[in-house]
């Protein structure tokens, strides 16, 4: 049974944002509307962390941190890219220092586009990433089955 | 009859405390959610949130670790084990602070600069509530005549009528305990985190679990703890007792909810302050009524 879908804690990241997408993450903690109403907690530690949340385009000074945040996250993880920026780079995307969208550098599993993204549709993305995570973390279960079953 | 009611005790902790501990954490959650007017999550989040946290991988920094950690809880659930089932407090209290250690020590083995600094925090915080703690056995053995808390049934007023001051103090050091603000140095269950997670920053997937396993147990065991106060020998000092410990547990709540977080210095010296002042008054005034009497 997916348990993590009642259990996903997040973890922010600002890459290369103009604070513009940051300010809409965190008025989703506010109380009008209330993202700890699913059960998600806004850590700040990449080991404890189930969705890594994106915000900004990737440059080439903080590449190596959003590969090594990644890295630090157990499996089932999943990535929300927030943010026209995060998606594809947005505006900045033809600048000198912008390597593009965070998927330039690692895998995205979800994106919510928007200038800035609206509260409401990070909401939507990150409860899709709950989604994908539990379907993750099933397919992680069923992998280790199958593989018990053939030993 | 009272060693198997003891044994009866000790057992009805190691296996409901969790519970108990875990619909306390939920209801906090839910309380403090409604205090700041939002919704809050699910009154049984603390389970969901545990039962994810024991399926996820474990990244292991230091193989040491997970032994100091399993050592922890196993000092955690020993100490509450010893205090249900009365034995001498003193003793609970050293099998407390041995479990403290261990929690130190396998936040420093991960080697990492936020864990280590969490752990260091968690010393001063140690070093913050541990002398009002002991004050607390203290005061048990002048009020009852005893350092065992089964003797607690036997007297003839609650200890709190004796020790009012040290009840106070130990409420006051209860909030360091519980890691709630203002002294949620070391580590913090809110996002306001300065030092990623503090000590807890290198626990992952199920090792969080049991640090989050062992902090359940522990509120059950500090409640019981303040409950103690409100003992006597008449039946209805166990209704009594409990009321006690539910409305220590909503002013923590409260208080989680209505300060900011303070500079250890600060947290050091009001706690050393009050230990001193209302803990060590309240001693002080108890002898000299057994002097003059």
């Amino acid at each position: 049974m997916p348990t993590i879908s009642k259990s996903p804690w997040m973890m922010h990241y600002d890459g290369s944002s103009c604070n513009g997408c940051d300010i809409e993450v965190l008025a989703c903690l506010t109380p009008l509307y209330d993202i700890e109403r699913f059960g998600v907690i806004n850590t700040g530690d990449p080991r404890q962390a189930d969705i890594l949340l994106i915000t900004g385009g990737v440059n080439y000074h903080n590449e190596s941190v959003v590969k090594q945040i990644y890295e630090q996250m157990p499996t089932p993880k999943v990535v929300v890219a927030v943010g026209i920026c995060a998606c594809s780079g947005g505006v900045f995307k033809d600048c000198y220092n912008i390597k593009g969208g965070v998927d330039t550098t690692i895998p995205v599993d979800i994106y919510v586009p928007g200038c800035a993204a609206r509260p409401e549709s990070i909401i939507d993305g990150v409860l899709q990433a709950v989604e994908l995570l539990a379907r993750k973390q099933t397919e992680a279960e069923s992998a280790t089955a199958a593989e018990g079953e053939a030993q | 009859m009272v060693y198997l009611l003891r044994v009866l005790c000790m057992l009805a902790f190691v296996v409901l405390a969790p519970f108990v501990g875990g619909l306390l954490s939920g209801l906090d959650r839910k309380l403090s959610a409604r205090m700041q007017g939002r919704i809050g999550p699910h009154v049984l989040q603390p389970f969901y949130d545990l039962y994810k946290l024991l399926q996820k991988q474990i990244l292991v920094v230091n193989r040491y670790q997970v032994m100091l950690l399993l050592s922890f809880l196993v000092m955690v659930v020993g100490t509450g084990a010893l205090f249900f089932g009365g034995f001498d407090l003193l003793l609970v209290f050293f099998v407390l602070t041995t479990a403290s250690m261990f929690f130190v020590l396998a936040a420093t083995v991960t080697n990492s600069p936020y864990a280590e600094l969490g752990a260091q925090r968690e010393l001063i915080q140690m070093l913050s509530y541990e002398p009002m703690i002991l004050l607390t056995a203290v005061g048990f053995f002048m009020a009852n005549g005893s350092f065992k808390g089964v003797d607690a049934f036997t007297a003839d007023l609650p200890a709190i009528v004796k020790l009012p001051g040290v009840f106070i103090g130990l409420v006051f050091v209860l909030t360091i305990k519980l890691r709630k603000s203002p002294f949620d140095l070391s580590t913090s269950h809110h996002a306001h985190q300065e030092l990623v997670k503090g000590v807890t920053t290198e626990f992952s997937g199920a090792l969080m679990g049991v640090v989050e396993l062992a902090h359940l147990y522990e509120t059950v065991f500090l409640l019981g703890l303040v409950s103690l106060f409100f003992i006597s020998s008449a039946w209805w000092s166990i209704p009594l007792a409990l009321a006690g410990a539910l409305l220590v547990w909503f002013i923590e709540v409260l208080i989680d909810n209505t300060s900011a977080r303070v500079k250890w210095n600060q947290m050091l010296s009001s706690a050393w302050i009050i230990t001193a002042v209302l803990g060590g008054g309240n001693l002080l005034v108890l002898e000299i009524i057994r002097m003059l009497s």
